[in-house]
């Protein structure tokens, strides 16, 4: 067992030996809510700076916090969501510090007492099997505003649209290995926060943010000193950073450095992780109970009710996916990562009358229509050919009106005009001949014409044997039924 | 128009509704008072203007019969709660210039009940302090003299000296005021009139400017135990912005005011007899227990173990918590900025001119006992200390009704006697913090004049949420003590 793991573990090769790395993530997701955690202020993106803030959030003088339920139920639902363990009782304590874009001079945190305790991630392996990755806790807690420093030539303006919107920060073991397993947690995480709707997961507008820790260890060897690499915005920035932090920290060890416990930042530009402040500079935060907040006491039962009434999950989903309807693990993960996806292929395979067959579905969908979205850069939502048209075409596929190779150029064209495959198939006359008839006579025509090569495939040259379907197909325009074809050119080659 | 200063708040309120005097005419006299009393340095900010135009619409609807439990009656507002287009200071530098859009739950509730606004009163920056000698604005002046000593100005006592001042000088028919460690009893006691603390949780925070959020809670000064009993019903009620306020009905707190204390037990606690208390002091409070007893009180004696340890805790958990409160004043969005060349050096500016000493001092104590390495051994301590106080308390009500017992270890101090010493200073809220602590309510009382003249208080502390039968044991001490002494400075007016 062992051998086999480290035969497929990620290794950096250093010059005294493999290097294991060893990552945990903190991931902080911006709550879906209609205000923020502690005022009344709309959460809305993109309105203009300063639109969206009230007393509480600019911190007037004797203003209170108000905890936002729904907020709080965004969270336990995230919790249910990572099998974790709800905390019936939680804390919010204050996290001290002076910056322009915190008004309060203190975040409002959750500290000792999160709401939400142990959970785990379920990642989804490309040999179709999975892996456990812990939760070591969510809590909940207020975002900053934000500094604007290219308005002005020497001063910062600041934005307070974003100050007091609630983030949930999730905070894995320190279970991961490789930058890809990485990219997959952070996938899984925000499949499962979508599929839930606490969080839209988008990580350009900033509503999903990572912080990564980093160390380096040989295997087998205790946990190395790890660096905070803070703000990384981009999976592929996450996989970058981590790769260039390991070689970084392998360096300075094997020419018998030792790392620094520090908070780093990832330049993309450069692709490099920079020194942002040493343990030495870090801020005494200075957390104590948020004395205007009373515990956060939660009602048992309605985190029952919250439960009852979470979504299919895509771990849940992924197995129904791969027992009703045979597909394998890594089709059944691929079309469920994305609520959206999943529906949508439901869509089809429910349609039609329960004739479609579900793997030549999972075939379309994530070969012909995810290669199609992929090169006109599109999304699902945005697709041109709707689930209900895909499962038309199906149809036609399915009881014989078109060929495979026909249907794909329907496709095409689909994608291309947004009308449906019946229509298209009428227009251009694509109706796969099954005429025996018409078929025998583009046959014969084929064989006249080339008579010497009948000569050579009856003298033993079986290979041609595709040429004359080639030319007889050619000839039909495509729409001749090949398995007729087949069946003919054999009887009168054989002749 | 003289006699009209002379009614208090039940009397006034009664000649107004009787149509004997109009608001207008009540507000006018203490307008023209506040002008012959400006020496007090009572207030911060007199609002004439409103204040008559409130007199004038409360007139119009008492006219009608019309008109809510306050309507027509002129108050002052410490200058801690936050008051809408109207310059709210706490007084402090760095609040300069500030102007709420917005009104604080507390006076909101006293002008929808009919109260007239005749301005902000006077405190110590930001509340810190027991004298009114740490505002920026100068020191509130006690209205009362040292027998033989007309010249020697007094402290009224702290944070809510100004608003002591103006209602013993009679510059207000009543005011707010707010109590962290003290800040209403200890001056209640300082000048002669009545202060209460309710329970934490009674009146909302919301609008009042933060100084230790555990600890804070708004309550009224009045001339008498039914006055300030009249005002508390104008203050107090369940309010959703502020998550710590009580959702309890709110009981009509001038009922049964003169049930009398037949029956009550009131305990007396040996701990709070502490080393080197003056014998007036404690004379004072020995005659208080024979009152409540001749009564029909039953006195008890109590044990509040950890009292000794309240003084202490409290300077921990209040600096804590200001600390983090404070830290919003940073020149950013609103008051005083001090430019410099970075945004710390803004901050360190800003900061450093816009806090004077005593709130410097107890930041910089705040943040000591929060940094890490300290906070287990200082906040986390202190923290536990008090939920044995509370506890304690909790204990002793099981056995009594009510406790009684000095407001303070002494009477009023000239200006300027205890300000090289913090320490000393500080000690002035020994009776009083342990009850800011447990968070219960307590009520002080005046029951006598001490050897130099000057009024001595007695405090009444009761069960949580029981403001009730804390007032109606408070009116009993009252009436037995029949204090009626006025400051000299009254005298013909």
């Amino acid at each position: 067992m062992a051998e086999q793991d480290s035969a497929q573990a990620y290794r950096i090769q250093g010059e005294t030996g493999a290097w294991e790395v060893v990552i945990g993530l903190e991931v902080h997701a911006q709550v879906v809510s209609k205000s923020k955690l502690f005022s009344g202020a709309s959460t809305t993106f993109g309105a203009e700076p300063n639109a969206q803030v009230s007393l509480v959030d600019a911190a007037m003088p004797g203003m209170l916090p108000v905890i936002n339920r729904q907020c709080v139920e965004q969270a336990v639902r995230t919790g249910l969501a990572l099998e974790a363990r709800i905390n019936e009782v939680s804390v919010f304590d204050r996290k001290n510090y002076f910056y322009a874009d915190l008004p309060q001079g203190y975040q409002i945190s959750q500290f000792q007492q999160p709401i939400v305790g142990e959970g785990v991630v379920h990642l989804d392996l490309e040999d179709g099997r999975t892996r456990a990755v812990g939760i070591e806790r969510l809590h909940l807690e207020q975002d900053a505003g934000k500094s604007l420093h290219d308005q002005h030539p020497s001063k910062s303006y600041i934005d307070l649209n974003r100050s007091g919107v609630a983030l949930m920060e999730i905070v894995s073991k320190p279970d991961l290995r490789s930058p890809e397993e990485t990219a997959a947690y952070i996938r899984k995480l925000r499949s499962i926060l979508r599929y839930i709707g606490t969080c839209d997961g988008n990580m350009q507008e900033g509503s999903m943010r990572c912080d990564v820790n980093v160390s380096v260890r040989k295997p087998g060897d205790g946990l190395g000193t790890r660096c905070e690499i803070k703000n990384v915005n981009s999976i592929r920035f996450v996989q970058q950073a981590i790769e260039y932090e390991a070689r970084r920290q392998i360096e300075i060890l094997e020419s018998g450095g030792s790392i620094d416990q520090e908070t780093r930042l990832f330049d993309a530009n450069r692709g490099e992780t920079r020194s942002m402040r040493s343990k030495e500079e870090a801020h005494d935060y200075r957390y104590f109970p948020d004395p205007d907040l009373l515990p956060l006491v939660l009602d048992p039962a309605r985190i029952a009710e919250l439960k009852a009434a979470l979504p299919e999950l895509p771990d849940a989903r992924k197995a129904r996916f791969a027992s009703e309807y045979g597909l394998s693990l890594y089709d059944a993960a691929t079309l469920t990562e994305e609520r959206a996806t999943a529906d949508w292929y439901e869509v089809v395979v429910k349609g039609g009358g329960g004739r479609r067959d579900p793997k030549i579905a999972a075939n379309w969908v994530t070969s012909e229509l995810f290669g199609a979205l992929n090169k006109a850069g599109l999304d699902l939502a945005d697709s041109p050919v709707s689930a209900d048209a895909l499962g038309g075409l199906m149809d036609l596929l399915g009881d014989g009106t078109i060929s495979g190779r026909i249907a794909k150029d329907v496709f095409a064209e689909m994608f291309e005009t947004g009308k449906d495959a019946a229509t298209i198939v009428e227009e251009k006359g694509l109706r796969q001949v099954s005429d025996t008839g018409a078929i025998e006579a583009i046959v014969d025509a084929v064989l006249a014409e080339n008579q010497d090569k009948v000569a050579e495939y009856r003298g033993g040259k079986d290979k041609l044997f595709g040429f004359f379907v080639g030319q007889t197909m050619k000839r039909s325009g495509g729409k001749a039924n090949p398995g007729m074809v087949n069946e003919l050119l054999k009887a009168k080659l054989a002749g | 128009m003289a006699g009209i200063l002379d009614l208090d708040l039940v009397a006034a309120r009664d000649a107004l509704r009787a149509r004997e005097i109009s608001s207008t005419e009540l507000t006018s006299a203490y307008l023209a008072r506040i002008e012959a009393t400006r020496d007090l340095n009572a207030y911060i900010t007199v609002t004439a203007d409103k204040a008559l135009a409130m007199a004038a619409a409360s007139d119009e609807k008492l006219e009608k019969g019309e008109g809510g439990p306050l309507e027509g009656l002129p108050i002052a507002v410490k200058d801690l709660f936050c008051t809408e287009g109207v310059p709210t200071t706490a007084a402090s530098h760095i609040l300069d210039g500030f102007e709420p859009t917005y009104e604080s739950t507390v006076t909101a509730k006293l002008w929808d009940a009919g109260a007239v606004m005749l301005g902000k009163t006077n405190l110590d920056e930001f509340a810190m302090g027991s004298s009114n000698e740490t505002s920026y604005y100068g020191p509130a002046v006690n209205p009362w003299r040292a027998t033989g000593d007309a010249d020697t100005r007094l402290v009224p006592g702290g944070s809510s000296g100004g608003s002591a001042a103006a209602v013993a000088g009679w510059a207000a028919l009543a005011a707010t005021g707010t109590d962290t460690g003290g800040s209403i009893r200890q001056p209640a006691g300082f000048t002669g009139i009545v202060g209460m603390r309710p329970s934490y949780g009674r009146c909302s925070r919301w609008g009042i400017v933060a100084f230790a959020s555990s600890l804070d809670q708004a309550g009224p000064l009045a001339r008498t135990v039914a006055d300030a009993a009249l005002l508390l019903s104008g203050m107090a009620g369940h309010d959703p912005k502020d998550s710590t306020s009580a959702p309890l009905p709110v009981p009509d707190f001038s009922a049964g005011l003169e049930d009398g204390v037949k029956g009550l037990r009131i305990g007396v606690p040996r701990e709070f007899r502490i080393d080197g208390m003056p014998a007036e002091i404690a004379a004072l409070w020995a005659q208080g227990v024979e009152w409540l007893k001749d009564a029909g009180a039953e006195i008890v004696d109590i044990s509040l173990p950890h009292t000794p340890y309240a003084l202490p805790t409290y300077y921990i958990i209040a600096p804590a918590e200001a600390s983090s409160n404070l830290a919003r004043y940073d020149g950013v969005r609103y008051g005083l900025r001090v430019d410099g060349d970075s945004l710390a050096e803004m901050y360190a500016n800003t900061r450093g001119e816009g806090f004077g000493a005593e709130v410097q001092r107890r930041i910089l104590t705040g943040t000591y006992v929060l940094s890490a390495g300290y906070y287990d051994a200082y906040y986390r301590k202190a923290q536990r200390v008090r939920t044995l106080i509370r506890r304690d308390y909790d204990q002793a009500f099981e056995k009594v009704d009510a406790i009684l017992a000095p407001t303070s270890p002494s009477d009023a101090f000239p200006i300027g006697a205890n300000e090289s010493d913090p320490v000393k200073m500080y000690l002035n809220d020994v009776f009083t913090v342990p009850l800011n602590l447990a968070g219960l309510p307590g009520i002080s009382v005046p029951a006598g004049l001490s050897a130099r003249g000057l009024p001595l208080g007695l405090q009444v502390m009761g069960p949580m949420f029981e403001e009730a039968k804390l007032l109606r044991v408070a009116r009993a001490l009252e009436r037995a003590a029949a204090f009626t002494a006025r400051p000299a400075m009254l005298e013909g007016v």
